[in-house]
């Protein structure tokens, strides 16, 4: 049962977007639309779910000093072996997702988990723990990129819901509409959290 | 001419912060006051510029002659760590004055998403070496001028009554969108 509350864990009581607050420069830089949230927090997922198994596995043969340096390289890593099959598989992602890709290597919320978890805990819980966060990180941007998408304009994963020359709110696809509603989302988190 | 373009451009109209969403992490967690925000941001200069001509080095001398570009990330933010660890040691020795000054922000630097940012940016722009110091050192002002900014709007948001949900973090987030919206004044300026 301790797995499943590994799981559990990362997508609402201890959200790394909404709740922790880390990884802020992917969440607030791609999420112009639905399906970049999705892609970019899928490719997160995916390295945070290898290296938590990695660290995890390697947590008694890594030296305690260089713990850091050594998370960092496993990172990089894998995030490499992102960027080349998004290049190679989903080419016209890969290109609006851009710089983002390389800089999931810096992506708190995974060198995070490695510290925090997985080179604390065997390499089944730390799995469930990348995935749990993983989700919970592609929930979040993934809603984002709904509200910014729907208000900005006027659609979600691309399928137009609003008449051809509607004037939608063109604010919330540029720059300072990642920072409003990313404001107004976390706000409406807190008044959840608090209600309960 | 170029350069005043560059700097410009870097600087005002495609702010690192408030444009291109790179360091993110220090913009909000450091901008509390707008002494500890001039620190970091002196950190930020000193480092991105260092940063920077050594990841250039890197990528034109080994990357490129081995024909292992994909080593890039990998690369890179070693390079970036181990630096900013030298940085660190080369500066208590010499300069402990300064080494006071910006010594607690230096570890916080290697995981700020905008130094590697830089580095990469810098390669995909094609610049040359005296364009790429150019470069990273206009970033780090820009980041430095939004984050004091910033900062000056935070420390009068104390003082403000907020409603209870907004409190913190979305109102800082709220700020910064506004504060963005003004920069975004600056487009059509180069």
């Amino acid at each position: 049962m301790s797995y499943f509350k590994d799981f559990k864990r990362g997508i609402l009581k201890e959200n790394p977007v909404f709740v922790m607050l880390l990884g802020m420069c992917p969440t607030l830089g791609v999420t112009t639309g639905a399906e970049n949230g999705l892609g970019m927090g899928l490719a997160t997922a995916f390295v945070l779910v290898l290296s938590n198994i990695f660290v995890s596995l390697m947590k008694n043969i890594i030296p305690d000093k260089v713990r850091i340096p050594a998370f960092i390289v496993i990172i990089a890593s894998f995030v490499t072996m992102v960027d080349l099959l998004m290049s190679a598989y989903l080419p016209a992602l890969h290109a609006k997702l851009g710089i983002f890709i390389p800089l999931i290597v810096v992506n708190c919320v995974i060198l995070g988990r490695a510290e925090g978890f997985a080179s604390k805990n065997n390499p089944l819980s730390s799995m469930m723990d990348g995935i749990g966060m993983g989700l919970g990180f592609t929930l979040a941007l993934t809603l984002l990129g709904s509200v910014r998408e729907l208000l900005g304009s006027g659609a979600i994963f691309s399928h137009s819901l609003v008449a051809e020359n509607a004037r939608t709110m063109l604010l919330f696809i540029m720059p300072p509409g990642a920072f409003l509603a990313l404001g107004f989302l976390i706000a409406a988190v807190n008044r959840l959290k608090g209600a309960k | 001419m170029e350069y005043i373009i560059i700097i410009i451009s870097a600087v005002l109209v495609n702010n690192i912060v408030l444009s291109q969403f790179l360091g993110i992490c220090p913009f909000l967690g450091v901008s509390n006051k707008i002494s500890t925000s001039l620190g970091m941001g002196g950190a930020v200069i000193f480092v991105m510029a260092l940063a920077t001509i050594v990841t250039y080095l890197i990528q034109k001398l080994l990357l490129v002659p081995l024909h292992i570009e994909y080593m890039q990330t990998v690369s890179f933010i070693l390079v970036i760590a181990a630096l900013v660890q030298l940085v660190e040691i080369v500066l208590k020795k010499t300069a402990p004055a300064l080494y006071q000054a910006l010594g607690i922000f230096l570890p916080l630097i290697t995981t700020n998403c905008a130094v590697l940012g830089v580095a990469i940016l810098t390669i995909q722009k094609d610049y040359n070496l005296l364009e790429s110091v150019v470069f990273a050192i206009a970033n780090a002002v820009g980041f430095t001028l939004a984050l004091v900014i910033f900062a000056g709007l935070r420390e009068h948001l104390d003082l403000v009554l907020v409603p209870k949900g907004m409190r913190g973090i979305p109102i800082a987030l709220v700020t910064a969108g506004l504060l963005s919206l003004a920069f975004m004044g600056f487009a059509g300026l180069v």
